[in-house]
């Protein structure tokens, strides 16, 4: 190991330029046509996560725009029910499957291995193919319109109502094969998250240095890994399977219990919401560091709250149920569970507000989407601890004021804190900086956008307005502030187009950022920008929790390492001491291959359950050609 | 002072807000007893989670307007921390905050048990047992009675004495409904194989509008229904009514009109006691004319929105599965008078 300080020396300088072009040669992907099918970099891969989940953001929103103009005014005709049920549903459905939770992987998939200091993910090629099964769900879902066969049962689909009988056609078995493309999607990159997380960190970045962000991506991919399953026996074995070959796991007709299908599916999906927030607590942990210029207060508060965030989680999924009726004794244990998280997120809360009250403060666009986070979570975590108090529950459950609630919760708790990540990392992923004055005013949009949309319609709610209705009579009363909850829309929408236009504009013409332009403490911000595809020349070693926040005469630098493979360094996964060096596998096809063949197969058995069959042959063919040993075979790694 | 200034604010905002909007059906306008505490919980939650509101966007807004002190500001360019006095006791003040958290926590879980218990399903002794079938889109009720020819079986409307609880006892015979008149009390839901129950107390003579509250379907918007809520004598002299067979066609046109009825699909569906029509997988129409709305809350009931509902249902309610009953041209008239005489 020699130290970084030596860099001035002339020899060392060469000897750096030599390495870094070795490296580059050998993780440089391929070029062409077939190169791009064949990307195993995780800079690569976590942008196109990110930019597709961006897209599938755009059409979500643009259903929710139409929603909103169907409600504008009472009586409205602009959508039949048919449609508005059609478009509620692909709405709910590709925000949670196709945005919010694949956006997240992809931030953790570009940052984690910068954060870390290491090269790529401990599994590149697993990383491709989940990017590719992605891709494939959310062409399923959108490619099912073209076939007038969007799936119209909500996007929790219970049955009866998304069963054999009462959903006929292919809308919910596109829904529910859809689930099975995202959720393998998630597994992976969680499986892929926790051993780089693990077991690829940078030599002395023992747990309690690991950046929150890595914390949030750590904790986030065991949830999923607990939580995803559940969601598949709902969807794909318990639905799927009545529907097509007549199982009698949740069709009342057939003996089945509906109720069965809203405990699995709520299993998942109560944890879902903390699946795709806890990561943006990482970013707001980020995003603070740099801007307030201090590391968070309270480090392992922040770190032990995520993580009991995510045991609790899983513990309170019955309060989407209070309705059915479950008896008392089990009310009351859910509505304490649900109640309790609160103190977690609060205590996570109370110790960003103490790092902004002690920090050197640096009004970013990035602070600002902060600032925005805290004002609109709040009020989503309050109206959160009402609707876990069963009686409140019951007047206010499936009314508006849970969706002003849950878009609370969600819009504010994981998209604005995205939208601070987006301004506060466009450096890193582009190496231009992204114009803060149109950032703000996009700020401001959304900011204003959001509560206009949203804050009717608590109000809403508690006047009985009802959730999922295409209509609604004049007498109701709920004309005026649903007209101003679609002005408020269009606010949200401009202020998209805004941040799309910075982001295009500011990609080409912003001004050079340079590796570390806000001075953070991170190792992120000591790779280039945008980052090599081999991130660093030389692997960093760590000694404290912010790095680059240490005088340069004390930062160290890994040495030794081959340059002609694409070898990483493997640590221990509690002190970080280097074990062992592997070498990842290079630029490959496969994962493509394997991606298609079980597509291929999981689509047809939309229309026939034999098709399964076909998934599982072509899929294996995939895997073999995947898997088949390379001569010489340290060339395969 | 200020942060009492602004909960205030935040709570006249809402009452003006809601003022602004029909109160007819709604949580805030309490008429029941359950409904009621209910409100009351609300009201308390929402002043005191108001005030924490402004509290911590007082707390927040005050680190970004404060003014730094030059020395401080230089100590954490420097260190990247705040002086280690400065950071124990903002710690201490954190771990403060997450403990009053934690209490405030406790004491709405027991306010919340407490209040749910008072409003929980349990044995009241003279209680009115009614129970609710939901059906895309519609609502069955029937009052129990022991002897079985006692038993009043209507649709979508429900007539209950004032100050005696009623017993919803419900199911669903298709998919998932949730049986809501937020004057009255919360929701509950109809699940097909199972039996949900919640009391209801009217405390006042009225009439609560009320609708499905979960996602059942294409027509789920228009599932809507209608509790009157009557002093005890006047209920019992419609239940009186309601026990009686339909009324008998007094003149040609009517008897026309029930002959329309009988001779087409209608009978397969409907049920008209003191007919020959029997159906029972549509709303009984035995006393279709004592009903104020058709097609579960959709319209008001008039003989030129009936017969605009039968001569073309898919156009007021598209999906719903009433047939469209292809008539003779003169024979709507008839048909819609002999409906609008059943009383």
């Amino acid at each position: 190991m020699s130290t970084l300080a030596e860099l001035p020396s002339p020899q060392l300088a060469a000897e750096l330029e030599a390495e870094h072009q070795a490296l580059r040669r050998v993780w440089n992907d391929r070029g062409g046509f077939w190169g791009w099918f064949s990307v195993t970099t995780h800079q690569a891969i976590g942008m196109r996560y990110i930019v597709t989940a961006f897209i599938f953001l755009l059409l979500g929103g643009v259903e929710a725009l139409l929603m909103r103009f169907q409600l504008a005014r009472p009586e409205n005709t602009l959508l039949g029910p048919d449609l508005y049920n059609r478009i509620f549903t692909t709405h709910g459905t590709t925000m949670m499957f196709l945005f919010a939770v694949p956006v997240m992987e992809g931030m953790s998939v570009y940052l984690v291995p910068l954060m870390i200091g290491t090269r790529n993910v401990a599994f590149p090629r697993l990383n491709a193919f989940g990017y590719w099964m992605y891709l494939a769900g959310g062409l399923v879902l959108y490619g099912a319109a073209f076939f007038n066969a969007l799936p119209n049962a909500g996007w929790f689909s219970y049955p009866p109502l998304s069963g054999p009988q009462y959903s006929p056609g292919k809308g919910v078995d596109v829904w529910a094969q859809m689930i099975t493309f995202t959720e393998i999607s998630a597994m992976c990159v969680a499986v892929e998250i926790i051993v780089t997380i693990f077991r690829m960190r940078a030599p002395g970045m023992s747990l309690n240095r690991i950046p929150l962000f890595c914390w949030g991506s750590l904790v986030q991919s065991f949830m999923v890994i607990f939580a995803m399953p559940s969601v598949m026996i709902a969807s794909t074995v318990m639905l799927l399977n009545d529907r097509t070959i007549g199982t009698h796991f949740v069709n009342p007709a057939e003996g089945g219990d509906p109720l069965l299908y809203q405990h699995v599916f709520w299993f998942f999906g109560h944890p879902e919401v903390y699946i795709i927030f806890i990561p943006a607590l990482g970013m707001i942990s980020s995003i603070l560091e740099a801007d307030t210029r201090r590391g968070v207060l309270g480090y392992p508060a922040i770190v032990l709250s995520q993580v009991a965030t995510a045991f609790i989680g899983f513990g309170l999924w019955v309060h989407h149920m209070f309705a059915t009726g479950l008896p008392q004794i089990g009310e009351a244990y859910f509505t304490a569970a649900s109640m309790m998280i609160a103190i977690t997120t609060g205590i996570i809360i109370f110790c960003w507000i103490a790092t902004l009250w002690s920090g050197r403060l640096r009004l970013t666009t990035a602070l600002h989407f902060v600032f925005g986070f805290l004002f609109i979570f709040v009020i989503g975590g309050l109206t959160g601890v009402m609707l876990a108090s069963i009686p409140l529950d019951l007047q206010e459950h499936d009314t508006y004021f849970v969706v002003a609630h849950f878009h609370y919760v969600l819009i504010g708790g994981a998209l604005f804190p995205l939208f601070g990540a987006f301004h506060f990392w466009f450096p890193k992923f582009t190496g231009r900086m992204i114009n803060e004055t149109l950032g703000k005013i996009t700020f401001w949009m959304l900011f204003i956008g959001f509560n206009v949309t949203f804050f009717p319609m608590h109000i809403l709610g508690l006047n009985g307005m009802t959730r999922r209705i295409y209509t609604y009579p004049v007498e109701m009363g709920w004309g005026p502030a649903n007209a101003l909850a679609t002005v408020g829309a269009c606010i949200i929408a401009l202020g998209g187009i805004l941040f799309i236009a910075n982001v295009l504009n500011s990609r080409k013409n912003g001004k050079v950022a340079g590796s570390d332009p806000w001075q953070a403490g991170t190792l992120e911000w000591a790779a280039a920008s945008p980052p090599e595809p081999y991130n660093f020349v030389r692997l960093p070693v760590v000694n404290g929790r912010y790095p680059l926040w240490l005088p340069a005469e004390e930062r160290a630098a890994v040495t030794g390492m081959r340059t002609d493979k694409r070898e990483i360094l493997i640590t221990a996964s509690v002190d970080a001491e280097p074990q062992f060096l592997h070498v990842l596998p290079s630029t490959t096809i496969w994962p493509f291959l394997a991606a298609l063949g079980a597509t291929i197969g999981l689509v047809g058995s939309i229309l026939t359950f034999s098709w399964y069959y076909v998934a599982v042959v072509l899929a294996g063919i995939g895997l073999l050609g995947w898997f088949w040993p390379r001569r010489p075979l340290e060339q395969e790694g | 002072m200020k942060r009492r200034a602004i909960a205030s604010f935040f709570i006249a905002a809402a009452i003006t807000l809601n003022g602004c909007m029909s109160t007819r059906q709604s949580a805030l306008d309490a008429t029941g007893i359950e409904a009621r505490s209910i409100l009351h919980l609300w009201w308390f939650f929402l002043i005191l989670l108001g005030t924490i509101f402004a509290i911590v966007m007082i707390l927040t807004l005050g680190a970004l307007l404060r003014r730094q002190p030059a020395s401080e500001r230089q100590f954490v360019e420097q260190h990247h921390t705040p002086p280690q006095e400065r950071e124990r006791k903002l710690s201490r003040m954190v771990s403060g905050a997450g403990v009053i958290t934690g209490l405030i926590l406790f004491a709405l879980i027991v306010i919340s048990v407490i209040t749910g218990k008072s409003i929980a399903p349990s044995g009241a002794s003279n209680a009115l047992l009614v129970t609710v079938h939901g059906n895309q889109w519609w609502w069955y009720f029937s009052y129990d009675n022991d002897d079985a020819s006692k038993i009043v079986v209507t649709a979508n409307e429900l007539h209950i004495p004032v100050g005696r609880p009623v017993l919803i006892r419900g199911t669903s015979l298709d998919v998932i409904h949730s049986f809501w008149v937020p004057n009255l009390m919360g929701k509950r839901d109809l699940i097909p194989s199972r039996i949900t129950e919640e009391y209801l107390t009217a405390d006042r003579p009225g009439r609560f509008r009320g609708q499905c509250a979960e996602f059942c379907g294409l027509e789920h918007a228009k599932m809507a229904l209608w509790i009157i809520a009557e002093p005890p004598d006047q209920f019992q002299a419609w239940m009186n009514q309601q026990l009686q067979p339909s009324v008998a066609p007094d003149d040609p046109d009517k008897q026309r009109g029930l002959q329309v009825f009988l001779n087409h699909e209608c009978i397969f569906c409907h049920n008209i006691n003191g007919t020959p029509a029997h159906g029972q997988v549509a709303p009984d129409l035995t006393h279709l004319a004592s009903r104020s709305t058709i097609a579960a809350g959709t319209l008001p009931n008039t003989k030129g929105n009936l017969a605009g509902w039968i001569a073309d249902p898919q156009r007021i309610k598209p999906g719903n599965y009433m047939a469209t009953v292809p008539l003779e041209s003169g024979d709507m008239q008839p048909l819609v008078d002999y409906l609008e005489s059943l009383k």
